[in-house]
């Protein structure tokens, strides 16, 4: 029974439980063994009790719209009474005394909190490699990285370790280790879910949103993710219900491609080429149009992100001091001498790194020229994408230039680690939503592919990735079956 | 030879808590003297993952505040994180405004003020140490429960040219504010603050020395009391050729020094950004209609109808409208007797009475009822009481309360009149007991006239009317 449970998908699972066939209790137990015996590093911590029911005045699982299906959630969201250490150690152990809105919206529409998953540390990398708890493995094969940040929740989907799961995408955070662990990842339109309860990274740029095995999973978390919250002075309400996807074609869609993105500058591998290549020739037989277009600054965009995005983080890592909660290295002598043992102590490199970045980004005398430089070309990429959706309904690209890469492979370089957020890093900027969905497999590791579309065009993205998803039949199982003894299928 | 003269130029820097229910950016209610850290929550503490969400009365307030001091409002103002590790900042940084303030321009009095934006306060340090201060503390506390109190910032122009012209403008500052209702503004207490940027410049040059800035000059007497001795320690340091170093300066009040504050790394870079957890503040003309509606009639206005329709000179009607609790017993008097009370008379006795409840008093907490005042004045105008007596009746009033007349009646301190009968034969008697002064007076010199009138006061016990008195001197003496 466990194995037929673990192969429902979310959405399916959640009307076994309504129909009565499948109990909330046993399906919670369920994910939780297999998370707690997790070899994949995917988790920092795991529920240690099935829930005794749903709080006072809140549906019982079975009548709750997402059913008691467990969700694993990124390290980063603060959960009450739960350590919540956003990957690092200068918070480890910390348990908030709230949750995140997200978090709580969720559970209360019937979505228990399982495990808190493991992530590059406050959000910062595409590897997970920059974890303080260590790596996180790709159940496809453990030898590579699953991506990252949200690296702990897209392995811990794939492998089967938790029905659904949230992460946050900063600069491709969802997309890309969804793309790299073959599962769908949405980033949403910037404000539509509220980042209270967030441990900020890019605060202009982070944004929470689902990993799930299919589309359908993704429609029905983010229902219950989105809309504005008066604890985000961000959030927006969302202007329409998000709707379980049912198009079957593409007719009449328009698909752009963006050569400075896609061309021989991004430096894509051959593999995630062909199988971009052949998604695109699937769009076509289901009726789509698919045209270069241009995005004439997009190829700047990392430059920018990689100022904006740390210039935001030295500002919201500065509050980890040691004074008041999380790790403290004091040497008895002085308050700075305290400040800095507990940060040198508590950070990563890659951390440290992007505080010194932005903090340098936003000195008196090179704000301007760096800062100032990328908020600008920020408002250029953003006018691009305008632009483009005057002609098209998405902009399409492969997710990740390249498929998983092997651990440590890219670790000594940060600029080449940079490069797997090429195609994911300009939507952010223009506070778009984008979608990562798996178009196949290339060497036998998975190829993502990715839509973009207008500010809160979310109905109509997850509408077209449905159609693409049913045509491109992937077959994400092989990752669940791996011998749990940590061999790969 | 000459030595240059040198006049200081003087700029403000004053901090206003505002009275809101609650704090800048979330729901905690503000603090006033209870246990530290009672008044905190996840989002004042900085606790990972907060969010600062804006406090609508605060933007009201530094609306009317804007209004009152005759600024520009920003339609879209910005809010900015101003860097700093300290331990009184949990986020690491202050929410504030930089490069688009609230309001811009504007001037209260002959000042003109520079910008007023809004930010959030600072936790409380507690220092375990003799002098209360960081230096030589050997433990230090964090009291969060005023971290995040709504504050309003009013930087005004180099306007200031001496230390009791900003005393006295800060005077003017805080009764507006008192008047407008959006703070206790109390500098013991804190919820009003001044700084003072410093510099002196040769007499009649128009260019601007190197300026220090003051701090801590937590009473009106200390703000005077620092700028002076900045004043002099600058132009000392100028005369003896040497160089003013800009820096920041900490008032000890009890030694009326000026110690030199964070010495070390003096120039802070703040790395001001645009905070992206706020959207912009956008003032719609309904919130500042709203603001401009809320306005009292602001103290300097005030002054200027009391000397326009009062009649009131220039002196006087400052000294009772920059004083909100004064000008509001001026006019309860005033209503309280009507018709034929001279609004001059009844303001010439505001000072008599401060100087005996004393001058921090509000008088409305006194045992005078600004209707016994203005009786008193009305028997004093009516020449039923003479000036001298009517001081001891306020005396009187002021140590027990109760009816002016009553008290003229019962201690038998009514004027003594011509027509009385009695008050002709006293002069008779005084004019017979110095025959010298009266001579003296009868051949012109009128300053000779003082003592006889002194006898007649002695011997009447100051209840004779001084015009009287002086009347039936030059009647006696034949001088018509």
């Amino acid at each position: 029974m466990s194995d037929e449970i673990v192969e429902l998908t979310a959405s399916q699972a959640a009307a076994a439980v309504h129909a009565g066939e499948l109990d909330p209790g046993e399906l919670f137990e369920t994910y939780r063994a297999r998370a707690a015996a997790d070899t994949l590093n995917a988790y920092l911590w795991v529920s240690d009790r099935t829930p005794a029911g749903p709080p006072a005045g809140e549906p019982a699982a079975t009548s709750s719209p997402l059913g008691g299906v467990p969700l694993a959630v990124k390290d980063l969201f603060c959960t009450e009474g739960v350590p919540s250490q956003a990957g690092s150690r200068i918070l480890e152990g910390y348990r908030p005394p709230y949750s995140a809105t997200v978090v709580r919206r969720l559970a209360q529409a019937g979505a228990p909190l399982l495990g808190k998953t493991n992530q590059d540390e406050f959000a910062m990398g595409s590897s997970n490699e920059n974890s303080g708890f260590g790596p996180v493995r790709n159940p496809w094969d453990e030898t590579r990285v699953p991506g990252g940040s949200s690296g702990g929740s897209a392995a811990a989907v794939a492998a089967g370790l938790a029905p659904w799961a949230i992460g946050t995408d900063t600069g491709g955070s969802v997309r890309q280790p969804a793309a790299l662990c073959g599962i769908v990842g949405l980033k949403p339109t910037y404000g539509a879910c509220s980042r209270f309860g967030m441990i900020a990274f890019a605060s202009s740029l982070d944004q929470a949103g689902p990993l799930t095995r299919d589309v359908t999973d993704a429609a029905l978390l983010l229902r219950h993710m989105v809309g504005r919250d008066p604890r985000d002075s961000t959030s927006l309400e969302f202007p329409e219900p998000i709707e379980l996807p049912t198009r079957e074609d593409l007719r009449g869609i328009r698909l752009g491609v963006p050569d400075e993105l896609v061309g021989e500058g991004g430096g894509v591998q051959d593999g995630v080429r062909r199988s971009f290549e052949q998604t695109l020739e699937l769009a076509r037989g289901l009726g789509a149009t698919v045209e270069p277009c241009r995005l004439p600054h997009a190829p700047h965009a990392l430059s920018a992100y990689y100022l904006i995005a740390p210039a935001e983080a030295s500002a919201n890592l500065a509050r980890f001091d040691g004074v008041r909660y999380g790790l403290r290295v004091d040497s008895g002598a002085d308050l700075v001498s305290m400040y800095s043992r507990t940060r040198a102590a508590g950070f990563g490199p890659e951390v440290k790194r992007r505080i010194m970045l932005g903090t340098y980004a936003l000195s008196s005398g090179y704000y301007d020229a760096y800062y100032g430089t990328a908020l600008r070309v920020r408002t250029k990429i953003a006018e691009d994408f305008r632009t483009a959706f005057q002609s098209f309904d998405f902009v399409v690209t492969p997710t990740s230039p390249w498929t998983a890469f092997e651990l440590g492979a890219k670790l000594e370089d940060p600029l080449a680690m940079y490069l797997n957020d090429f195609c994911t890093v300009p939507m952010p900027l223009a506070g778009i939503p984008a979608i990562s969905i798996p178009s196949g497999l290339s060497e036998g590791l998975p190829v993502g592919f990715q839509l973009a579309g207008p500010a809160f065009s979310e109905n109509r993205l997850l509408a077209a990735a449905y159609a693409l998803e049913r045509a491109i039949g992937f077959d994400s199982s092989p990752a669940r079956r791996r011998d749990p003894g940590g061999s790969t299928p | 030879m000459n030595a240059t003269e040198y006049e200081p130029v003087i700029g403000l820097e004053i901090h206003v808590q505002l009275k809101t229910r609650t704090k800048m950016f979330c729901g905690c209610e503000l603090s006033f003297g209870e246990e530290p850290n009672v008044h905190t929550c996840p989002v004042c503490l900085g606790l990972p993952g907060t969010l600062p969400v804006l406090n609508a009365r605060a933007v009201h307030f530094g609306l009317m505040i804007g209004l009152a001091l005759g600024c520009e409002i920003a339609g879209r103002s910005q809010f900015h994180r101003k860097n700093y590790f300290y331990p009184d900042l949990p986020k690491g940084y202050q929410i504030s405004q930089y490069d688009v303030p609230l309001c811009t321009g504007g001037h209260l009095g002959d000042v003109r003020i520079h910008r007023v934006h809004l930010e959030e306060d600072a936790a409380k340090l507690v220092h375990a140490s003799a002098s209360g201060r960081i230096h030589g503390a050997e433990r230090s506390a964090v009291d969060f429960n005023r971290g995040g109190t709504p504050l309003v910032e009013i930087v005004t122009e180099p306007d200031v040219h001496s230390a009791e012209e900003a005393r006295d403008w800060l005077g003017l500052l805080r009764s507006t504010l008192r008047v407008l209702g959006v703070s206790d503004v109390n500098m013991d207490e804190g919820s009003l603050r001044c700084d003072a940027n410093v510099s002196v410049r040769p007499a009649g040059s128009s260019g601007l020395g190197t300026k220090t800035e003051l701090k801590n000059m937590n009473s009106f007497r200390f703000l005077a009391q620092g700028i002076n001795a900045e004043v002099e320690r600058q132009v000392g340091l100028l005369r003896a050729g040497e160089q003013v170093v800009q820096e920041t300066l900490h008032f000890d009040p009890r030694s009326g020094l000026l110690t030199a504050l964070r010495s070390k790394e003096e120039a802070h870079d703040y790395r001001y950004f645009p905070e992206p957890d706020l959207v912009p503040l956008v003032a719609t003309p309904e919130m500042v209609e709203a603001a401009r509606a809320a306005l009292p009639e602001l103290p300097a206005a005030r002054a200027q109808r009391f000397e326009r329709e009062l009649g009131l000179p220039a002196d006087r009607a400052h000294e009772l409208a920059f004083r909100t609790e004064l000008a509001d017993y001026f006019e309860q008097a005033l209503a309280a007797d009507g018709s034929d009370l001279d609004p001059i008379a009844l303001a010439n006795w505001i000072p008599p009475l401060i100087e005996r409840i004393g001058s921090d008093t509000d008088p409305a907490q006194s045992l005078v009822s600004p209707a016994s005042l203005a009786g008193l004045v009305k028997l004093v105008s009516a020449r039923q009481v003479s000036t001298t007596a009517a001081r001891d009746v306020l005396t009187r009033l002021v140590a027990e309360g109760g009816d002016p007349a009553a008290i003229v009646e019962q201690e038998g301190l009514g004027a003594i009149s011509d027509a009385d009968g009695g008050l002709a034969e006293i002069v008779a008697a005084a004019l017979a007991a110095d025959p010298d002064a009266a001579d003296k007076v009868r051949a012109g010199n009128m300053k000779a006239i003082g003592p006889l009138v002194g006898y007649v006061m002695r011997e009447t016990k100051g209840r004779a009317d001084g015009g009287e008195v002086t009347r039936l001197i030059r009647e006696q003496l034949g001088l018509g």
